[in-house]
C-alpha cells in the first residue's frame, strides 16, 4: 500500500512532465506540417536558449527558497558589457570574461543583501534590477553597442550546419547545473536550505555562504546569456534583457520546481523551458497574435502551481 | 445534580497517535469558583481544557453544561456556549487598538453593516473602568506589556458573557506587581459568579487563589477537592507520582577517575541564563530537568553555536572554545538534537541518506562531490544499527514516524566522532518502543561509546531514571545539583518551585 504511494508520486515527480511534453509535441505535429521540419525545431532550440541559461540560475535560487528578479536585467547588462569590451579590445575571450564577471558583480551585491542585511530576495533582487538598469543607461547613453561582427558565430553559426551554436551552450549550462545540484555537497547544501533552512543551518552548514555563492553562480548564468543575447541582436542592446527573468521562473516553475523550495532540478528547466518554445512556436506557426500567447503562459503557469500544490496534498 | 455546578466533564479520553492523552478523567466546574488545575508537562492539563474549549472535537466521554449533554465541534461553539480561553501565549493584532482587539470579530453594528465605532468605544472604557485598568481603549495593543495584553484577552471574555474562562499559565510573562493585580481581576470574576479554570504548576499562586483543585498525571485523574484538604508536600508527590516504568535501561555509575570532557563556567546570555556553570564527565549522563520555559534549551542552544551568548567560557577537553556556530562546535565533536526536530532536526523534503550527509561534508564530501557509496552504505549501516524503520536510506524523511525521524537525528551525529552530545526532549512526542530503543542507545553511547551526553528532559521519571547526575534550572539559573543516589523527583520539584517563586 504505502509502497504503491510511493511510486505513484516518484512516477508523477519523474516522468509526468515528458508525457505533457509528447503529448504538445504530437499535437503541434498534427496541427501544423512545418512544426516537424529540422529548421523550425532548431529555432525552438535558439529560441529557448537565453530562458534556459536564465532558468539554471533561476532553478537553484528557487531551489533555495529564493528568488532572482533582475536575472533578465543582469543579463542585458552583461551583453552590453561584453560588446563593449569587444568593440574596446577586439578580444572576444576578454568579451566573456568581462559579461561574467558583471552578471557575479551585480549579483553578489544581492547576496549580500539578503545575508548581511537580511532582505527578502524579491525585494533586493529588485533593487539591484533598478541599479543595473540605471548604470546600463547612464553608460550606453540608451543606443545600441555596435561593431560585435566577431560573435557572430554565436549568434548565426550552426555546427554540422544543423544545430545552432548557442545550444551548446545551453546544453552546457544545464549539464553543470545539474551535476552541481545532483552530485555536490554545494547542491544538497542548496536543496536544504529550501526545504529547511534551520535544519540546515544546525547541521552546520554556513547558509549566508552558501546563498551568495548561489547568486554568484547565478550571476555568472546571466552574464553568459548576455553574451548570447549580443551575439543574437548583433548589438550590445540596453533594453532587450528586461523581462527574461519572468520567462525564466515561468519556464522553472512549469517544469515542476517547487516555489516553496526544496524541489526541483535541472531537468525540470529543460522541460519547463521546452513547453514554452513548442508554445511559442506552435502558437506562432498559426499566426496567433502575441497577445494570446501571453493568455496562455499565464493560464499554464497557474495550471502548474496548481499541479504542484495538488501533488503536495495528496502526498500528505 | 448540584445546580451550582456548570461544567462537568466525565470519562474523558483522548488519544494522540502512540500517546493516550487523558484517561478516564472526570473535571467538576463550579459556579463563582476558581478551579486550579495541577500537573506536570504532558501531564494532560491542556488537552482537557482544549476539549473543553472545543479544539479538540474528538475524544470520548462526556461533557455537560448546564446540566445539559455538549459537544463542542469548533472554538466557535464554545465560545458561543459562554467558554473563553485566555491561552498561554497570546498573539494580538499589535496594529490593531485595545477596543479593536476586544471586539474583534464581534463588533457592535448599526444599520447591519457598519461597526459603531461609538458605541465600542463606550463599551470598552465602562469594562477597563470596571477592572480599573490604567490603559486607553485607543492604545495600540504594540505598545502594551504582556501583562495588559492578558487583561485585554480576559475584558474580551467577558464582553461575550462567558460563564467560564480558562487561563493556561496567565502569570509565566508577569512580574509580581502585574501578577497580584491579575489575582485581583481574577477575584473579581469570581465574585461576580463565573467560573474559573487555573492552569498553573506554581503551588504558592494556587494557594493564594484557587478554592478548589484538580491533579493530573500522565493523562490520569490523580485527586480533585477543595484545596484546604491538601497540603503543599502532598500536592507536589500528586503531581510527580507515579511508578518509574520498567522502560529504562540500568544506568551505571561512570567511573570514578573519569576525565572532565566538558566545562561550561559562567555562561550568560542577557535576559535569558545567567552563571551557568557545570561540568561533564567521559561516558556521563547529565541531566537538566525543569519546566519548560527554564532556559536549559537556551544554554545548550548557545553550547552548540545556535544561539549566541555574552558572556562566559565553554571548555572541551581543557581548551577553550570560541563557538559562533554549529560548524565550530561539530567540527569540535559537540552534536545536539534539539528539542524541535520539525524546525531544526531534519530536512522533510530530503531522504534519510541526505539528511545523514548534510552535518557530515567534512566525512562524505570534502571537496565538492559527495562520494554517494561511502554514504550510502554507512546511512544504510548506522540506520540497521540504531533500527530506523523505513523502506530504504532514500525515503523522505518527512515520511517517517516521529520515533524513526528522531533516530534520523541522532544517526546524523553517530556516523561522525562525538565527544559530547545535547539530547533535548529526545522522546517528547514519540511511542513508547522508539523511546525504549533511544534510552538503550543513550546508555550505550555513555557506556561503550564514552560519550558526555547532556539530557535534557521535563519528564521527571525519565530524566531520573537516566541520568548519573541532575542539574535543576529555573528562571535562567541552575537551581539544584542532586545525585543519582540522592536524587528524587520531590526534591527536584521543591527546589523549582521554590527558587520560581523567589524570582
Amino acid at each position: 500500500m504505502k509502497k504503491q504511494k510511493f511510486s505513484f508520486y516518484s512516477f508523477y515527480n519523474k516522468y509526468g512532465i515528458f508525457f505533457i511534453i509528447i503529448l504538445l509535441f504530437i499535437v503541434c505535429a498534427l496541427i501544423n506540417d512545418n512544426f516537424t521540419k529540422t529548421s523550425n525545431l532548431m529555432n525552438v532550440l535558439k529560441q529557448i536558449t537565453v530562458v534556459a541559461i536564465i532558468a539554471c540560475g533561476e532553478t537553484m535560487l528557487i531551489c533555495a527558497g529564493m528568488i532572482d528578479l533582475s536575472a533578465g536585467q543582469l543579463a542585458g547588462t552583461a551583453g552590453c558589457c561584453a560588446a563593449a569590451v569587444l568593440v574596446a579590445t577586439g578580444s572576444v575571450t576578454l568579451a566573456f570574461v568581462a559579461a561574467i564577471a558583471c552578471g557575479v558583480v551585480f549579483s553578489y551585491a544581492s547576496g549580500i543583501l539578503v545575508t548581511t542585511f537580511e532582505l527578502p530576495p524579491f525585494i533586493a533582487t529588485l533593487a539591484i534590477s533598478n541599479i543595473a538598469e540605471g548604470v546600463t543607461y547612464l553608460y550606453t547613453g540608451a543606443s545600441a553597442i555596435t561593431g560585435v561582427e566577431k560573435i557572430r558565430w554565436l549568434g548565426q553559426g550552426r555546427i554540422f550546419g544543423v544545430i545552432p551554436v548557442m545550444v551548446l551552450f545551453m546544453v552546457g549550462a544545464i549539464i553543470l547545473i545539474h551535476i552541481i545540484l545532483r552530485y555536490t555537497n554545494f547542491g544538497l547544501a542548496i536543496y536544504s536550505i529550501g526545504g529547511n533552512e534551520n535544519a540546515t543551518r544546525a547541521a552546520g552548514i554556513n547558509v549566508n555562504r552558501n546563498k551568495r555563492l548561489i547568486f554568484m553562480l547565478s550571476g555568472a548564468l546571466c552574464g553568459l546569456a548576455g553574451v548570447i543575447l549580443t551575439a543574437r541582436m548583433m548589438s550590445g542592446q540596453p533594453n532587450v534583457g528586461a523581462g527574461y527573468e519572468f520567462d525564466a521562473i515561468t519556464a522553472t516553475i512549469v517544469g515542476g520546481t517547487s516555489f516553496t523550495g526544496g524541489v526541483g532540478g535541472t531537468m525540470c528547466v529543460l522541460a519547463g523551458s521546452i513547453i514554452i518554445g513548442l508554445l511559442n512556436n506552435i502558437l506562432n506557426l498559426m499566426n496567433v497574435s502575441s497577445y494570446w500567447q501571453l493568455i496562455v503562459k499565464g493560464v499554464l503557469i497557474a495550471l502548474a502551481v496548481i499541479l504542484d500544490i495538488k501533488t503536495k496534498k495528496l502526498r500528505k | 445534580m448540584d445546580r451550582n455546578v456548570i461544567v462537568e466533564m466525565r470519562n474523558i479520553r483522548k488519544e494522540f497517535p502512540g500517546i493516550i492523552a487523558l484517561d478516564h478523567v472526570d473535571f467538576t466546574l463550579k459556579k463563582g469558583t476558581i478551579h486550579g488545575l495541577l500537573g506536570e508537562n504532558g501531564a494532560g492539563k491542556s488537552t482537557l481544557m482544549k476539549i473543553l474549549s472545543g479544539t479538540y472535537p474528538d475524544y470520548a466521554g462526556e461533557v455537560r453544561m448546564n446540566g445539559e449533554p455538549v459537544h463542542f465541534k469548533a472554538e466557535r461553539d464554545a465560545l458561543d456556549a459562554g467558554i473563553s480561553i485566555v491561552a498561554q501565549e497570546l498573539h494580538p493584532i499589535m496594529e490593531l487598538t485595545v477596543a479593536e482587539n476586544i471586539y474583534l470579530g464581534n463588533e457592535p453594528r448599526k444599520l447591519g453593516c457598519f461597526i459603531d465605532f461609538k458605541k465600542r468605544r463606550e463599551l470598552v472604557k465602562e469594562q477597563l473602568a470596571e477592572f480599573e485598568l490604567s490603559f486607553k481603549e485607543d492604545d495600540k495593543m504594540k505598545n502594551l506589556t504582556v501583562a495588559k495584553w492578558q487583561m485585554v484577552e480576559i475584558v474580551k471574555a467577558t464582553t461575550r458573557n462567558s460563564q467560564v474562562i480558562i487561563m493556561d499559565e496567565p502569570t509565566s510573562a508577569l512580574t509580581d506587581a502585574e501578577t497580584m493585580v491579575l489575582f485581583d481581576r481574577i477575584k473579581q470574576l469570581r465574585d461576580s459568579g463565573i467560573a474559573i479554570v487555573y492552569i498553573s504548576h506554581k503551588l504558592e499562586e494556587i494557594y493564594k487563589l484557587c478554592d478548589e483543585v484538580t491533579v493530573l498525571c500522565d493523562g490520569k485523574l490523580i485527586g480533585t477537592d477543595s484545596i484546604d484538604k491538601f497540603d503543599m508536600p502532598t500536592l507536589i508527590s500528586m503531581m510527580v507520582g507515579r511508578t518509574v516504568d520498567e522502560i529504562y535501561p540500568p544506568i551505571d555509575l561512570p567511573k570514578e577517575d573519569s576525565q572532565e570532557i566538558l566545562q561550561v563556567k559562567g555562561l550568560r546570555r542577557q535576559g535569558v541564563f545567567e552563571d551557568i556553570t557545570f561540568s561533564l564527565k567521559k561516558g556521563e549522563i547529565l541531566g537538566f530537568a525543569g519546566m519548560m520555559g527554564a532556559g536549559r534549551s537556551e544554554v545548550m542552544r548557545a553550547i552548540f553555536g545556535l544561539d549566541r551568548y555574552d558572556a562566559g567560557e565553554v571548555i572541551l577537553e581543557g581548551q577553550k572554545m570560541v563557538i559562533r556556530s554549529p560548524r565550530e562546535a561539530i567540527v569540535s565533536g559537540i552534536g545536539m538534537v534539539t528539542e524541535d526536530r520539525m524546525v531544526y532536526g531534519f530536512v522533510g523534503g530530503r531522504s534519510i541518506k541526505d539528511n545523514i550527509i548534510l552535518p557530515n561534508f567534512d566525512k562524505y564530501a570534502p571537496l565538492l562531490f559527495i562520494k554517494d557509496k561511502k554514504a550510502e552504505e554507512e546511512a544504510e549501516h548506522i540506520c540497521r544499527e540504531i533500527n530506523v524503520k523505513s523502506s530504504g536510506t532514500g525515503t523522505q524523511v518527512r515520511n517517517l514516524s516521529g520515533g524513526n525521524q528522531q533516530k534520523v537525528v541522532l544517526a546524523k551525529w553517530l556516523v561522525r566522532n562525538m565527544k559530547v552530545l545535547i539530547l533535548d526532549e529526545p522522546t517528547r512526542g514519540i511511542d513508547v518502543g522508539a523511546k525504549q530503543e533511544i534510552y538503550s542507545l543513550i546508555k550505550k553511547l555513555a557506556e561503550e561509546n564514552g560519550l558526555g551526553i547532556i539530557l535534557i528532559s521535563s519528564e521527571m521519571p525519565e530524566v531520573i531514571a537516566m541520568s548519573h547526575r541532575i542539574y535543576a534550572m529555573e528562571g535562567g539559573r541552575i537551581v539544584g545539583e542532586f545525585s543519582k543516589k540522592e536524587v528524587t523527583a520531590n526534591k527536584i520539584m521543591e527546589v523549582i518551585i521554590k527558587k520560581g517563586e523567589a524570582v
